[in-house]
């Protein structure tokens, strides 16, 4: 049973929860009992902003059981510090590259069984063109 | 119907997939014999990690940041939709999680066809001018459900919108009234476990939806005690285009007031959410001080009319990804067999 699991892990799959140190000022996801920089245990939760480049990549051939492929694996480096592992959304391989802007979207990432929980969290799409002056 | 106080639309926020199939790829599968012209050309097909839950959370983020609203005051979240991935299991609360407004907060998902959106948008009115809440989100939002080969396969398309209520000196646009016209009509429906929706054909016009959206529309005017020709914009639920076109001119709308709602020859009908991301894509481009003529349709069957006037306030509210925005991503898909995959059409168990 991972329900209790994906019900815990809410507030970093909705809204990339991290955390940021109150004694060095580092910021991390996900969230963890002390500072990866300092050590320090005082610690506030953080929503970052979902904004990143993508650091590195690759395309998984091999499915996993409840991810539906195709599986663009990548590395985000975030506006905040941290790098984050996710999938990317809406975008062809060949349309990735390294330092691509990016922004954080919910989507589904996982199903637990054919007709099971679903699993919604973060994934990561090319930044939006949005024209200007309207 | 008129609230208590006066409430309007604070923020909005609309959705559409990347991804669109052109009616021809539907029709060289199924080879439709002696078939009139397509409605439409292509329509829009949802990704494989999309539903209408992430879509809905996307539209509402856009809505709540536009508004400048404090999630946490949001007092209550509506999803209409006929294609909720969930038969029992909210949507709405997922939603309201994801953006920031759970928990204290009213939620639950609308149903009523394609007018289940606009009947989120009646509550939302209601319950901001009764004073029960600062903040109700209405959402209309589908990856619209029809049979491989039938006709509602070449236009049941995909999106939709979100729309956050609050008091109307908050508003970028007013709401100067909202009717509502239903009976018992059988045009369409879908079981309980079925997978696709069964339709009556050429009884889905005249008797349905022709009457229910002449009957809204017609009360709505006499209500607001306007003509036609005093609201700048008008939008209508979109089965079709030429549905559209014939019930403006039935009511006397031009052209040139229904071309900014019209988006079915772009992206198809998306169910619940097409007269909302209609709705959208007006205040998109509308200027202050003018009227916006709003009527839905929905199957079962009734329509819901708004009449809104927009304030000086929707130029600083139009951050971010505009409808165009959205239609203008676009990614065919060229084959049959990958949409009916993304469509969740093939079932492997």
């Amino acid at each position: 049973m991972q329900l209790p699991r994906f019900h815990r892990l809410r507030s970093a799959y909705y809204h990339l929860e991290g955390q940021a140190c109150s004694a060095c000022g580092a910021v991390q996801f996900p969230a963890r009992r002390s500072c990866l920089a300092c050590r320090s245990e005082e610690l506030e939760r953080r929503p970052l902003s979902g904004r990143g480049t993508v650091f590195s990549y690759s395309e998984a051939v091999a499915g996993f059981e409840g991810f539906a492929p195709p599986h663009l694996m990548a590395l985000i480096e975030l506006e905040e510090g941290p790098m984050v592992a996710a999938q990317l959304s809406d975008v062809e391989p060949e349309e990735i590259e390294i330092g691509m802007e990016v922004e954080m979207v919910t989507r589904r990432i996982r199903e637990l069984a054919p007709q099971g929980y679903i699993v919604y969290g973060y994934r990561f799409r090319p930044r939006l063109e949005v024209e200007a002056g309207r | 119907m008129k609230a208590a106080r006066e409430v309007g639309i604070a923020g909005y926020g609309a959705y559409v997939p990347r991804y669109r199939v052109l009616t021809e790829t539907i029709s060289s599968t199924w080879r439709p014999r002696g078939a009139a012209a397509a409605a439409v050309a292509e329509k829009s097909v949802p990704g494989p990690d999309e539903d209408v839950v992430t879509m809905a959370i996307e539209a509402a983020r856009v809505a709540v940041g536009r508004a400048g609203f404090d999630p946490g005051a949001i007092g209550a979240v509506w999803v209409g939709s006929e294609s909720k991935p969930y038969a029992v299991k909210p949507s709405a609360t997922i939603v309201a999680e994801a953006v920031g407004i759970a928990p204290a907060v009213v939620a639950a998902d609308m149903e009523f066809a394609c007018k289940a959106g606009s009947e989120a948008m009646q509550a939302a009115v209601a319950f901001v001018g009764a004073g029960m809440v600062d903040g109700a989100l209405a959402i209309g939002m589908d990856t619209a459900q029809s049979k491989p080969g039938d006709a509602l396969e070449y236009t049941a398309g995909c999106g939709g919108a979100a729309f956050l209520f609050a008091a109307s000196d908050e508003s970028l646009a007013t709401v100067e009234a909202s009717v509502s016209h239903v009976t018992d009509t059988p045009d369409f429906f879908r079981r309980e476990g079925a997978a696709y929706p069964e339709h009556g054909g050429r009884f889905t016009g005249e008797p349905s939806y022709f009457r229910h959206s002449l009957a809204a529309s017609r009360r709505l005017l006499a209500e607001v005690g306007a003509e036609p020709g005093d609201f700048a914009h008008a939008v209508f639920h979109q089965p079709v285009p030429k549905f559209v076109t014939r019930i403006a001119a039935e009511l006397g709308f031009d052209a040139q007031q229904i071309e900014a709602g019209l988006l079915a020859p772009r992206m198809g009908n998306a169910y619940a959410g097409s007269s909302l991301l209609g709705l959208a894509a007006i205040l998109d481009i509308a200027r202050p001080g003018e009227r916006v003529f709003f009527c839905s349709y929905g199957s079962g069957a009734g329509s819901d009319a708004f009449a809104f006037r927009v304030t000086e306030r929707i130029r600083a509210r139009r951050e971010g990804p505009g409808v165009v925005d959205y239609l203008a991503r676009r990614r065919e898909i060229d084959d049959y067999g990958h949409y009916l995959r993304l469509q969740r059409k093939i079932r492997r168990s």
